[in-house]
């Protein structure tokens, strides 16, 4: 009743072609980046900034970055930590190294750096697909970390292999504060996002699941199969490699290439699965619902055992937390295979009809 | 405007086509049928590249390949459609015939990152081409349901748009009327009719539907296992008796 899109007429391709072509969507996106901007920085605490809107920025972005690769260009890969490791190392040491080096601008050929080995270990897919794919970007996941720890150059010879992030500084303003640090990756994330939805909705992003869904017909369109899939592993190493720069110098400080490891490259595909293959706003949905999760379950937990009258001991709830964090993955996974997206979207066309039946 | 001279193909031991040759005219409709297994659609796959011939030559235009690719085909102009449906199913019908004129869009990866100023032209640009084709083919009301959600029938007819959609000079169509009822048939045949019309393309097409087979194709090639036993107009290959003999057998 309220969801409906009837008497918004397009009279042309251009407004037929926009962003949100419903006048309410519009309007939420709207809203939400208001509260985003506005009105969050106001009420919410130093633990909520850092703890759960740092980290789920973060880790949307890395998920948006493997979400193109495996959700749009249907190239299965489980080296995104990887990734985000020499998108880190590499921003930390073009800032290291070249005196007066912007913040962003070696946010960007971090990025950049990401993307050239994101190219090289896609190498690969040229030839082979799906699971072998996948544990050939294994490789990956296991190089990069080890040669980052062995080669102290690096972490400029750090002794214990930690790289501690330089203050990020821009024009003279000290992103030094929660707050600031979340409106600088709040703008750079939304930036990236934007970018994202016009790339899958161009002529490069239908390339990409062309060849996903059908790679003979793609050829025989006159897609380039070999370009096409190198640059959505750039594109995608791409975003991955800011990801990791923003992970290790605006959310953790300081980092070392052990803890970009499989269990992080594992954790951004759970996101893509639960938030939605082939899903920007899937990307966003489920880096919250897997970096919230943990802390809902942390709270919720003691509680609930408080309530049946059972006396845990310490080292049970955070066991409780891992067996219910997995079942609720495998429930997921089971109910809607295409993740919180597709939800919303049901939930959407729902809406039109709502309160009446049909 | 096409020729294949002499092609063979041959998958280890199993020859799949001897020492092929035909032509196909500009503006016309031909036809290549044979009973199943005689070759016809490795002779499609030879056309547009997706299989090499170990012999023969393909000359498009004047231009004269010893093996072709497939994107160099797309290129060169040729479009085709598939025995089983090949369309892009998770993506919408609209974007489905997008990405057929994905040749003709040349805008660089950053100007489609902002979408503004030529990206956001080209993109209008291309789909009112592409409107036209919905037009034609008559999938208006279809154009933003993904392809998996539609009937089989309306799925041929995107296949048709999407290979329409690269404005071709050479159309292959792979069985575009297999498993329809009369009706399906019919619009089909009009559509094909009318592309040639209308456009002016030139078409080749496989087909099983003798009675559709004889009435719109100009001239017609007889395959069985993979050599040409007949080529003519359909009256000449319906009188002739090697093609009746593959179709009907004979006594021994």
């Amino acid at each position: 009743m309220f969801y409906r899109e009837a008497g918004q007429f397009k009279t042309s391709y251009a407004a037929d072609q926009q962003l949100f072509p419903i006048r309410q969507d519009r309007i939420a996106m709207l809203a939400l980046l208001v509260l985003a901007v506005a009105v969050v920085p106001l009420i919410a605490s130093n633990y909520v900034l850092t703890a759960i809107l740092l980290p789920f920025l973060v880790f949307a972005l890395a998920a948006l970055g493997l979400n193109i690769l495996t959700g749009y260009a249907g190239q299965l890969s489980l080296g995104t930590a990887a990734f985000m490791a020499v998108g880190a190392v590499a921003a930390y040491n073009f800032q290291l190294r070249i005196p007066g080096m912007p913040v962003l601008g070696s946010f960007v050929l971090g990025g950049l750096t990401a993307a050239l080995v994101g190219i090289g270990f896609g190498l690969p897919s040229l030839r082979i697909k799906g699971f072998y794919l996948a544990v050939a970007t294994l490789a990956a996941q296991f190089f990069i970390p080890w040669l980052l720890v062995k080669v102290s150059w690096f972490s400029n010879n750090s002794s214990s292999g930690v790289i501690s992030a330089q203050p990020v500084v821009i024009l003279g303003f000290a992103f030094d504060s929660p707050v600031r640090k979340y409106l600088l990756v709040l703008a750079i994330v939304a930036l990236m996002a934007l970018a994202a939805k016009n790339l899958v909705r161009s002529s490069i992003g239908r390339a990409w699941m062309a060849v996903r869904d059908m790679d003979v017909a793609a050829e025989v369109i006159g897609i380039r199969i070999m370009r096409t899939k190198l640059i959505a592993f750039a594109v995608s190493s791409f975003y991955c490699g800011v990801a990791g720069a923003l992970y290790a110098s605006v959310y953790l400080g300081s980092v070392e290439a052990d803890g970009f490891n499989l269990d992080l490259s594992f954790r951004i595909l759970f996101m893509v699965i639960i938030g939605g293959v082939g899903s920007i706003l899937g990307s966003f949905l489920g880096a919250a619902f897997i970096t919230l999760m943990p802390i809902a379950l942390d709270r919720l937990l003691p509680w609930a055992a408080e309530l049946l009258n059972l006396n845990l001991p310490a080292g049970v709830t955070s066991m409780v937390q891992l067996v219910v964090f997995g079942a609720l993955i495998i429930l997921f996974l089971i109910v809607e295979p295409h993740g919180l997206a597709r939800l919303w979207q049901i939930g959407k066309e729902k809406l039109r009809l709502w309160p009446f039946p049909y | 405007m096409l020729s294949v001279d002499n092609i063979s193909l041959a998958f280890g031991g199993v020859k799949a086509l001897t020492d092929i040759s035909f032509d196909v005219r500009e503006h016309e409709i031909r036809a290549i049928i044979g009973p199943n297994g005689a070759g016809k659609s490795s002779m499609l796959n030879c056309i547009n590249g997706v299989y090499s011939p170990q012999r023969g030559t393909i000359r498009i235009g004047t231009e004269t390949f010893r093996q072709m690719d497939p994107n160099k085909a797309a290129r060169m102009g040729i479009a085709r459609t598939f025995q089983n449906i090949a369309l892009f199913k998770g993506m919408s019908v609209l974007d489905n015939l997008m990405t057929g004129r994905n040749l003709k869009m040349n805008c660089g990866l950053l100007a489609q990152a902002l979408y503004l100023g030529p990206n956001r032209r080209e993109e209008i640009e291309h789909r009112e081409k592409v409107e036209h084709i919905i037009d034609f083919l008559q999938i208006e009301s279809v154009r933003k349901t993904p392809v998996a959600r539609l009937p089989y029938g309306i799925q041929k007819r995107v296949e048709l748009g999407r290979a329409l959609a690269a404005e071709p000079r050479l159309l292959l169509l792979d069985e575009p009327m297999a498993g329809m009822n009369i009706e399906e048939k019919q619009d089909m045949c009009r559509f094909i009719l009318d592309v040639n019309d209308e456009f002016g393309t030139t078409i080749v097409l496989i087909e099983h539907d003798m009675g559709v087979v004889m009435d719109i194709s100009d001239r017609v090639v007889v395959l069985d296992y993979g050599k040409k036993i007949g080529d003519g107009t359909p009256d000449d290959v319906r009188n002739n008796q090697a093609v009746i003999d593959a179709y009907l057998g004979v006594a021994h």
